[in-house]
Protein backbone atom coordinates (compact mmCIF):
# COMPACT_ATOMS: atom_id res chain seq x y z
CA UNK A 1 0.00 0.00 0.00
CA UNK A 2 1.30 3.36 -1.21
CA UNK A 3 2.19 5.77 1.90
CA UNK A 4 2.30 9.54 0.83
CA UNK A 5 6.11 11.17 2.17
CA UNK A 6 6.55 14.95 2.75
CA UNK A 7 10.53 15.33 1.89
CA UNK A 8 12.69 17.82 1.49
CA UNK A 9 15.28 17.50 -1.52
CA UNK A 10 18.45 20.29 -2.33
CA UNK A 11 16.20 22.83 -0.16
CA UNK A 12 13.08 22.12 -2.20
CA UNK A 13 10.11 20.18 -0.59
CA UNK A 14 8.30 17.54 -2.41
CA UNK A 15 5.33 15.43 -1.52
CA UNK A 16 5.20 12.22 -3.33
CA UNK A 17 2.94 8.75 -2.91
CA UNK A 18 5.19 5.87 -2.34
CA UNK A 19 5.76 1.89 -2.19
CA UNK A 20 7.24 0.91 0.84
CA UNK A 21 9.68 -1.05 -1.17
CA UNK A 22 10.88 2.07 -3.09
CA UNK A 23 14.66 2.45 -2.12
CA UNK A 24 15.85 6.29 -1.78
CA UNK A 25 18.20 5.68 -4.74
CA UNK A 26 15.14 4.98 -6.69
CA UNK A 27 13.30 7.48 -5.53
CA UNK A 28 15.35 10.28 -6.14
CA UNK A 29 16.18 8.81 -10.31
CA UNK A 30 13.10 8.30 -11.25
CA UNK A 31 10.33 9.74 -8.87
CA UNK A 32 12.11 13.23 -8.74
CA UNK A 33 14.46 12.86 -11.93
CA UNK A 34 17.35 13.83 -10.08
CA UNK A 35 19.54 11.26 -12.26
CA UNK A 36 22.84 12.56 -10.30
CA UNK A 37 22.59 10.09 -8.03
CA UNK A 38 23.82 6.85 -9.32
CA UNK A 39 23.32 3.28 -8.73
CA UNK A 40 26.02 1.00 -8.86
CA UNK A 41 26.11 -2.15 -7.01
CA UNK A 42 22.25 -1.40 -4.76
CA UNK A 43 24.30 -3.40 -1.59
CA UNK A 44 25.87 -1.18 0.01
CA UNK A 45 29.67 -1.60 -1.24
CA UNK A 46 29.82 0.86 -4.42
CA UNK A 47 29.20 3.97 -2.55
CA UNK A 48 28.21 5.49 -5.54
CA UNK A 49 24.60 6.20 -4.28
CA UNK A 50 25.68 8.36 -1.17
CA UNK A 51 23.65 11.31 -0.57
CA UNK A 52 23.20 13.19 2.71
CA UNK A 53 20.34 12.54 5.27
CA UNK A 54 19.95 15.83 7.42
CA UNK A 55 23.61 16.36 6.52
CA UNK A 56 25.30 12.79 7.28
CA UNK A 57 26.54 11.12 4.09
CA UNK A 58 24.49 7.32 3.80
CA UNK A 59 23.91 4.76 0.88
CA UNK A 60 20.28 5.97 -0.68
CA UNK A 61 20.43 2.05 -2.26
CA UNK A 62 20.20 0.73 1.59
CA UNK A 63 17.17 3.59 2.89
CA UNK A 64 13.67 3.06 1.55
CA UNK A 65 12.25 6.45 0.34
CA UNK A 66 9.67 6.32 3.34
CA UNK A 67 12.36 6.84 6.14
CA UNK A 68 12.72 9.76 4.65
CA UNK A 69 9.19 11.23 5.23
CA UNK A 70 9.78 14.94 7.03
CA UNK A 71 13.37 14.68 6.42
CA UNK A 72 16.06 16.44 4.76
CA UNK A 73 18.15 14.83 1.70
CA UNK A 74 20.78 16.42 -0.20
CA UNK A 75 21.93 15.37 -3.85
CA UNK A 76 25.05 16.19 -5.77
CA UNK A 77 22.39 18.47 -7.68
CA UNK A 78 22.51 20.58 -4.71
CA UNK A 79 26.54 20.82 -4.58
CA UNK A 80 26.94 23.58 -7.84
CA UNK A 81 24.90 27.08 -7.77
CA UNK A 82 25.16 27.14 -12.08
CA UNK A 83 26.61 25.36 -15.25
CA UNK A 84 29.75 28.56 -14.38
CA UNK A 85 29.71 27.91 -10.52
CA UNK A 86 30.98 24.84 -9.63
CA UNK A 87 31.54 23.83 -5.86
CA UNK A 88 35.38 24.19 -4.59
CA UNK A 89 35.34 21.02 -4.33
CA UNK A 90 33.95 20.26 -7.44
CA UNK A 91 36.67 22.87 -9.65
CA UNK A 92 39.42 20.46 -7.28
CA UNK A 93 38.07 17.30 -9.22
CA UNK A 94 38.04 19.32 -12.55
CA UNK A 95 41.16 21.28 -12.10
CA UNK A 96 43.09 17.35 -11.23
CA UNK A 97 41.56 15.16 -13.16
CA UNK A 98 40.31 13.66 -10.27
CA UNK A 99 37.61 11.21 -12.90
CA UNK A 100 37.37 9.52 -16.01
CA UNK A 101 33.87 8.02 -16.80
CA UNK A 102 32.66 9.78 -13.75
CA UNK A 103 30.15 7.11 -12.41
CA UNK A 104 31.77 7.17 -8.30
CA UNK A 105 31.80 10.85 -8.42
CA UNK A 106 28.44 12.22 -7.08
CA UNK A 107 28.88 8.95 -4.40
CA UNK A 108 32.29 10.62 -3.66
CA UNK A 109 31.31 14.20 -3.36
CA UNK A 110 28.83 13.75 -1.10
CA UNK A 111 30.78 11.46 1.45
CA UNK A 112 33.45 14.67 1.00
CA UNK A 113 31.71 17.30 2.03
CA UNK A 114 30.52 16.85 5.59
CA UNK A 115 34.00 15.08 6.05
CA UNK A 116 35.48 18.38 5.35
CA UNK A 117 33.22 19.95 7.26
CA UNK A 118 34.32 18.06 10.33
CA UNK A 119 37.95 17.75 8.80
CA UNK A 120 38.81 20.90 6.79
CA UNK A 121 42.69 20.30 6.49
CA UNK A 122 42.58 16.22 6.25
CA UNK A 123 45.65 14.21 5.50
CA UNK A 124 46.52 11.98 2.61
CA UNK A 125 45.90 9.04 4.68
CA UNK A 126 42.31 10.44 6.40
CA UNK A 127 41.25 11.19 2.25
CA UNK A 128 42.33 7.89 1.84
CA UNK A 129 40.56 6.16 4.36
CA UNK A 130 37.38 8.24 3.67
CA UNK A 131 37.39 7.13 0.24
CA UNK A 132 37.67 3.50 1.10
CA UNK A 133 33.76 3.62 1.21
CA UNK A 134 33.65 4.58 -2.60
CA UNK A 135 34.69 2.66 -5.31
CA UNK A 136 36.57 4.15 -8.61
CA UNK A 137 37.63 1.63 -11.08
CA UNK A 138 39.32 4.32 -13.56
CA UNK A 139 41.83 6.40 -11.53
CA UNK A 140 43.56 4.31 -9.26
CA UNK A 141 42.37 7.07 -6.36
CA UNK A 142 45.30 9.22 -7.03
CA UNK A 143 44.24 12.20 -8.61
CA UNK A 144 41.20 11.89 -6.62
CA UNK A 145 43.40 12.44 -3.44
CA UNK A 146 45.07 15.24 -5.34
CA UNK A 147 41.64 16.25 -6.15
CA UNK A 148 40.31 16.48 -2.19
CA UNK A 149 42.99 18.47 -1.60
CA UNK A 150 43.17 20.88 -3.71
CA UNK A 151 39.12 21.22 -3.22
CA UNK A 152 40.14 21.48 1.29
CA UNK A 153 42.42 24.05 -0.22
CA UNK A 154 39.80 26.27 -2.44
CA UNK A 155 36.93 25.71 0.46
CA UNK A 156 39.29 27.28 3.25
CA UNK A 157 40.39 30.18 1.14
CA UNK A 158 36.63 30.59 0.01
CA UNK A 159 35.95 30.65 3.51
CA UNK A 160 38.98 33.02 4.48
CA UNK B 1 18.19 -5.79 -7.71
CA UNK B 2 14.77 -4.50 -5.72
CA UNK B 3 13.08 -5.58 -2.59
CA UNK B 4 9.95 -7.50 -2.77
CA UNK B 5 6.50 -5.87 -1.43
CA UNK B 6 6.04 -5.74 2.76
CA UNK B 7 4.13 -4.17 4.83
CA UNK B 8 5.82 -1.20 6.22
CA UNK B 9 5.19 0.12 9.97
CA UNK B 10 6.77 2.96 12.21
CA UNK B 11 6.41 2.34 15.49
CA UNK B 12 6.74 5.14 18.00
CA UNK B 13 7.64 3.04 20.97
CA UNK B 14 9.66 -0.32 21.91
CA UNK B 15 6.01 -1.35 23.35
CA UNK B 16 4.30 -0.82 19.87
CA UNK B 17 7.49 -2.73 18.20
CA UNK B 18 6.74 -5.91 20.29
CA UNK B 19 3.44 -5.53 19.64
CA UNK B 20 4.01 -5.76 15.94
CA UNK B 21 6.47 -8.50 16.15
CA UNK B 22 4.61 -10.56 18.04
CA UNK B 23 1.68 -10.19 15.49
CA UNK B 24 3.90 -10.97 12.90
CA UNK B 25 6.42 -13.98 14.05
CA UNK B 26 8.68 -14.96 11.46
CA UNK B 27 7.31 -12.94 9.00
CA UNK B 28 7.90 -9.89 10.17
CA UNK B 29 11.75 -8.15 10.35
CA UNK B 30 13.16 -5.34 12.67
CA UNK B 31 15.23 -2.63 10.83
CA UNK B 32 17.55 -0.92 12.28
CA UNK B 33 19.93 0.59 10.51
CA UNK B 34 19.67 -1.42 7.53
CA UNK B 35 23.24 -1.82 6.36
CA UNK B 36 23.06 -5.91 6.75
CA UNK B 37 18.68 -6.77 6.28
CA UNK B 38 18.79 -3.90 3.19
CA UNK B 39 21.20 -5.79 1.20
CA UNK B 40 19.81 -8.94 1.21
CA UNK B 41 17.06 -7.61 0.64
CA UNK B 42 17.76 -5.73 -2.35
CA UNK B 43 18.80 -9.83 -3.32
CA UNK B 44 15.44 -10.92 -2.74
CA UNK B 45 17.50 -13.28 -0.05
CA UNK B 46 15.20 -12.00 2.71
CA UNK B 47 11.61 -11.17 1.75
CA UNK B 48 10.16 -9.70 5.25
CA UNK B 49 6.17 -9.59 4.95
CA UNK B 50 6.06 -6.81 7.04
CA UNK B 51 9.41 -4.26 8.51
CA UNK B 52 8.89 -2.75 10.92
CA UNK B 53 11.37 0.37 11.37
CA UNK B 54 12.89 1.24 14.52
CA UNK B 55 14.12 4.37 13.33
CA UNK B 56 11.47 6.66 14.93
CA UNK B 57 11.89 4.95 18.61
CA UNK B 58 13.53 7.59 20.59
CA UNK B 59 13.56 5.33 23.95
CA UNK B 60 16.34 3.56 21.86
CA UNK B 61 18.96 6.31 21.21
CA UNK B 62 21.21 6.66 24.12
CA UNK B 63 24.45 6.15 25.78
CA UNK B 64 24.57 6.84 29.70
CA UNK B 65 26.73 5.59 32.60
CA UNK B 66 24.91 3.75 35.00
CA UNK B 67 26.69 2.28 38.50
CA UNK B 68 30.02 2.35 36.02
CA UNK B 69 28.09 0.36 33.49
CA UNK B 70 27.60 1.59 29.62
CA UNK B 71 24.51 1.13 28.52
CA UNK B 72 23.62 2.00 24.56
CA UNK B 73 20.16 1.65 23.35
CA UNK B 74 19.78 -0.83 20.39
CA UNK B 75 19.54 2.07 17.98
CA UNK B 76 22.53 3.94 18.63
CA UNK B 77 24.61 4.95 15.64
CA UNK B 78 27.97 2.90 15.34
CA UNK B 79 29.01 6.50 14.46
CA UNK B 80 28.20 8.09 17.97
CA UNK B 81 29.31 4.99 19.50
CA UNK B 82 33.02 5.96 17.75
CA UNK B 83 32.78 9.19 19.21
CA UNK B 84 31.43 9.31 22.32
CA UNK B 85 33.75 10.03 25.34
CA UNK B 86 31.76 7.90 27.66
CA UNK B 87 32.13 4.86 25.64
CA UNK B 88 36.09 6.11 24.84
CA UNK B 89 36.17 6.14 29.46
CA UNK B 90 34.29 3.04 30.13
CA UNK B 91 35.10 0.98 27.12
CA UNK B 92 38.14 1.77 25.65
CA UNK B 93 37.97 -2.10 23.96
CA UNK B 94 34.94 -1.02 22.08
CA UNK B 95 35.89 2.36 20.99
CA UNK B 96 39.29 1.08 19.89
CA UNK B 97 37.48 -1.06 17.32
CA UNK B 98 34.61 1.45 15.95
CA UNK B 99 36.63 2.61 13.36
CA UNK B 100 37.27 -1.16 11.73
CA UNK B 101 33.40 -1.41 11.41
CA UNK B 102 32.92 -0.78 7.65
CA UNK B 103 33.28 2.48 6.32
CA UNK B 104 31.95 5.71 7.84
CA UNK B 105 28.95 5.99 5.49
CA UNK B 106 28.23 2.48 6.77
CA UNK B 107 28.53 3.21 10.58
CA UNK B 108 26.89 7.03 10.08
CA UNK B 109 23.38 4.68 9.73
CA UNK B 110 24.44 1.01 11.63
CA UNK B 111 23.28 0.56 14.75
CA UNK B 112 25.09 -1.27 17.45
CA UNK B 113 22.10 -3.12 18.03
CA UNK B 114 21.78 -4.04 14.64
CA UNK B 115 25.04 -5.85 14.56
CA UNK B 116 25.15 -7.56 17.84
CA UNK B 117 21.87 -8.96 16.92
CA UNK B 118 22.45 -10.03 12.95
CA UNK B 119 25.08 -12.15 14.79
CA UNK B 120 27.37 -11.83 11.51
CA UNK B 121 30.30 -14.16 12.18
CA UNK B 122 32.76 -11.49 10.47
CA UNK B 123 31.14 -8.57 12.27
CA UNK B 124 33.47 -6.98 15.08
CA UNK B 125 30.50 -6.49 17.53
CA UNK B 126 29.50 -9.45 18.54
CA UNK B 127 33.16 -10.63 19.19
CA UNK B 128 33.68 -7.55 21.11
CA UNK B 129 31.13 -7.51 23.21
CA UNK B 130 31.55 -11.50 24.16
CA UNK B 131 35.36 -10.28 25.22
CA UNK B 132 34.05 -7.44 27.51
CA UNK B 133 31.24 -9.72 29.23
CA UNK B 134 28.64 -7.69 27.96
CA UNK B 135 24.87 -7.99 28.86
CA UNK B 136 22.35 -8.12 26.32
CA UNK B 137 18.92 -6.64 27.35
CA UNK B 138 15.97 -8.58 25.41
CA UNK B 139 12.10 -8.07 25.69
CA UNK B 140 9.36 -9.09 24.39
CA UNK B 141 5.62 -8.49 24.68
CA UNK B 142 5.49 -10.61 28.31
CA UNK B 143 8.85 -10.68 28.94
CA UNK B 144 11.71 -9.29 29.81
CA UNK B 145 15.62 -10.74 30.83
CA UNK B 146 19.53 -10.09 30.38
CA UNK B 147 21.77 -12.19 28.43
CA UNK B 148 25.25 -12.51 28.81
CA UNK B 149 26.92 -12.28 25.18
CA UNK B 150 28.69 -15.60 25.62
CA UNK B 151 25.12 -17.02 25.88
CA UNK B 152 23.85 -14.66 23.37
CA UNK B 153 25.07 -16.50 20.29
CA UNK B 154 24.52 -19.53 19.46
CA UNK B 155 25.37 -20.61 15.80
CA UNK B 156 25.72 -18.88 11.85
CA UNK B 157 23.58 -15.60 12.10
CA UNK B 158 22.08 -17.34 15.17
CA UNK B 159 21.20 -15.86 18.78
CA UNK B 160 19.13 -16.52 21.74
CA UNK B 161 16.48 -14.14 20.99
CA UNK B 162 13.33 -15.97 20.53
CA UNK B 163 11.00 -14.68 17.73
CA UNK B 164 9.09 -12.35 19.05
CA UNK B 165 12.11 -10.97 21.05
CA UNK B 166 14.12 -7.92 20.44
CA UNK B 167 17.46 -6.41 21.64
CA UNK B 168 16.98 -3.19 23.44
CA UNK B 169 20.11 -2.17 25.19
CA UNK B 170 23.60 -3.23 25.89
CA UNK B 171 25.48 -3.15 29.01
CA UNK B 172 29.34 -2.97 28.61
CA UNK B 173 31.05 -3.21 32.23
CA UNK B 174 34.13 -0.61 33.15
CA UNK B 175 36.77 -1.67 32.15
CA UNK B 176 38.64 -2.91 35.53
CA UNK B 177 41.67 -1.32 36.76
CA UNK B 178 44.91 -3.48 36.32
CA UNK B 179 43.31 -4.66 33.49
CA UNK B 180 44.64 -3.94 29.38
CA UNK B 181 42.59 -4.59 26.03
CA UNK B 182 43.31 -4.92 22.06
CA UNK B 183 42.02 -5.27 18.74
CA UNK B 184 43.66 -5.97 15.61
CA UNK B 185 42.20 -7.49 12.76
CA UNK B 186 42.72 -8.17 8.87
CA UNK B 187 41.12 -7.21 6.07
CA UNK B 188 41.98 -6.83 2.12
CA UNK B 189 40.86 -2.85 2.08
CA UNK B 190 39.96 -1.23 5.34
CA UNK B 191 36.17 -1.49 5.85
CA UNK B 192 35.91 -4.78 4.38
CA UNK B 193 34.59 -8.00 6.00
CA UNK B 194 37.87 -9.05 7.76
CA UNK B 195 39.86 -12.71 6.92
CA UNK B 196 40.16 -13.15 10.76
CA UNK B 197 40.02 -10.69 13.63
CA UNK B 198 40.56 -11.04 17.69
CA UNK B 199 39.97 -9.05 20.62
CA UNK B 200 41.98 -9.46 24.31
CA UNK B 201 41.67 -8.30 27.53
CA UNK B 202 44.12 -9.58 30.26
CA UNK B 203 44.24 -8.63 33.54
CA UNK B 204 47.39 -8.88 36.15
CA UNK B 205 48.29 -9.47 39.86
CA UNK B 206 50.35 -7.45 41.90
CA UNK B 207 53.11 -9.96 41.13
CA UNK B 208 52.80 -9.05 37.31
CA UNK B 209 51.30 -12.46 36.52
CA UNK B 210 48.30 -13.01 34.24
CA UNK B 211 45.46 -13.17 36.27
CA UNK B 212 42.74 -13.00 33.77
CA UNK B 213 42.70 -13.40 30.02
CA UNK B 214 40.14 -13.87 27.50
CA UNK B 215 40.83 -13.74 24.03
CA UNK B 216 37.92 -13.78 21.38
CA UNK B 217 37.83 -14.36 17.42
CA UNK B 218 35.71 -13.39 14.75
CA UNK B 219 35.81 -14.86 11.14
CA UNK B 220 37.09 -18.11 11.96
CA UNK B 221 34.14 -20.18 12.85
CA UNK B 222 30.19 -19.73 12.97
CA UNK B 223 30.48 -16.69 15.31
CA UNK B 224 32.53 -15.01 18.17
CA UNK B 225 34.98 -17.60 19.12
CA UNK B 226 36.64 -17.62 22.79
CA UNK B 227 39.55 -19.12 23.03
CA UNK B 228 39.45 -20.76 26.30
CA UNK B 229 42.62 -22.83 26.00
CA UNK B 230 44.74 -20.05 24.90
CA UNK B 231 43.60 -18.35 27.84
CA UNK B 232 43.81 -20.94 30.49
CA UNK B 233 47.87 -21.50 28.95
CA UNK B 234 48.37 -17.39 30.02
CA UNK B 235 46.82 -17.43 33.55
CA UNK B 236 49.22 -17.88 35.98
CA UNK B 237 52.34 -17.07 33.38
CA UNK B 238 54.18 -14.30 33.69
CA UNK B 239 53.57 -12.41 30.16
CA UNK B 240 56.65 -12.74 28.41
CA UNK B 241 56.81 -13.01 24.72
CA UNK B 242 57.19 -16.87 25.20
CA UNK B 243 54.21 -17.36 26.94
CA UNK B 244 52.23 -15.12 25.12
CA UNK B 245 53.41 -17.06 21.62
CA UNK B 246 52.49 -20.30 23.25
CA UNK B 247 49.31 -18.88 24.20
CA UNK B 248 48.59 -18.19 20.37
CA UNK B 249 49.89 -20.96 19.02
CA UNK B 250 47.39 -22.62 21.11
CA UNK B 251 44.77 -20.21 19.75
CA UNK B 252 45.53 -20.39 16.38
CA UNK B 253 46.13 -24.45 16.34
CA UNK B 254 43.56 -26.01 18.91
CA UNK B 255 40.81 -23.06 19.70
CA UNK B 256 39.42 -22.35 16.17
CA UNK B 257 38.26 -24.50 13.27
CA UNK B 258 37.79 -22.11 10.56
CA UNK B 259 36.60 -23.10 7.50
CA UNK B 260 37.09 -21.39 4.26
CA UNK B 261 36.14 -19.28 1.42
CA UNK B 262 36.50 -17.23 -1.79
CA UNK B 263 38.51 -14.52 0.71
CA UNK B 264 40.99 -16.72 2.65
CA UNK B 265 41.56 -20.61 3.27
CA UNK B 266 41.32 -22.61 6.18
CA UNK B 267 45.12 -22.77 6.82
CA UNK B 268 45.67 -18.36 5.94
CA UNK B 269 42.91 -18.09 8.70
CA UNK B 270 45.08 -19.91 11.19
CA UNK B 271 48.19 -18.04 10.19
CA UNK B 272 45.98 -14.40 10.75
CA UNK B 273 44.58 -16.15 13.98
CA UNK B 274 48.05 -16.86 16.05
CA UNK B 275 49.99 -13.34 14.40
CA UNK B 276 46.67 -11.82 15.64
CA UNK B 277 46.10 -13.32 18.78
CA UNK B 278 50.51 -12.99 19.84
CA UNK B 279 49.50 -8.98 19.36
CA UNK B 280 46.70 -8.49 21.33
CA UNK B 281 48.03 -10.33 23.44
CA UNK B 282 51.46 -8.53 23.81
CA UNK B 283 49.16 -4.84 23.62
CA UNK B 284 46.71 -6.14 25.93
CA UNK B 285 49.31 -7.26 28.40
CA UNK B 286 51.54 -3.73 27.91
CA UNK B 287 48.46 -2.31 28.61
CA UNK B 288 47.52 -4.08 31.67
CA UNK B 289 51.26 -3.04 32.89
CA UNK B 290 51.05 0.25 32.08
CA UNK B 291 47.98 0.39 34.30
CA UNK B 292 49.56 -1.65 37.18
CA UNK B 293 52.32 0.91 37.35
CA UNK B 294 50.35 4.20 37.52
Amino acid sequence: MDQTISVTVNGRSFERSVEPRLLLSDFLRHELGLTGTHVGCEHGVCGACTVLLDGVAVRSCLLFAVQTDGRDVATVEGLAGGPQALHPLQHGFWEKHGLQCGFCTPGILMSLVPFLEENPDPTEEEIRELLSGNICRCTGYQKIVEAVQLGARLIQEKSA
Amino acid sequence: MKPAAFSYHAPRTVDEALALLRNYGDEGKLLAGGQSLVPTMNFRLAQPTALIDLNGIDELFFIREDNDELRCGAMTRQREVERNGVVKRIAPLLHETMPHIAHAQIRNRGTIGGSLAHADPAAELPAVAVALDAQMYVRSVTDARWVAARDFYVGLFATAMLPEEMLVEVAFPQSRSGSGWAFEEVARQHGNYAMCGAAAVVGLDGKGAVENARLVYFSVGEGPVVADQAAALLVGEQPNAEAIRAAADTAASQDIDPVGDIHAGPAYRRHLAGVLGERVLTRACERAAGAEGQ
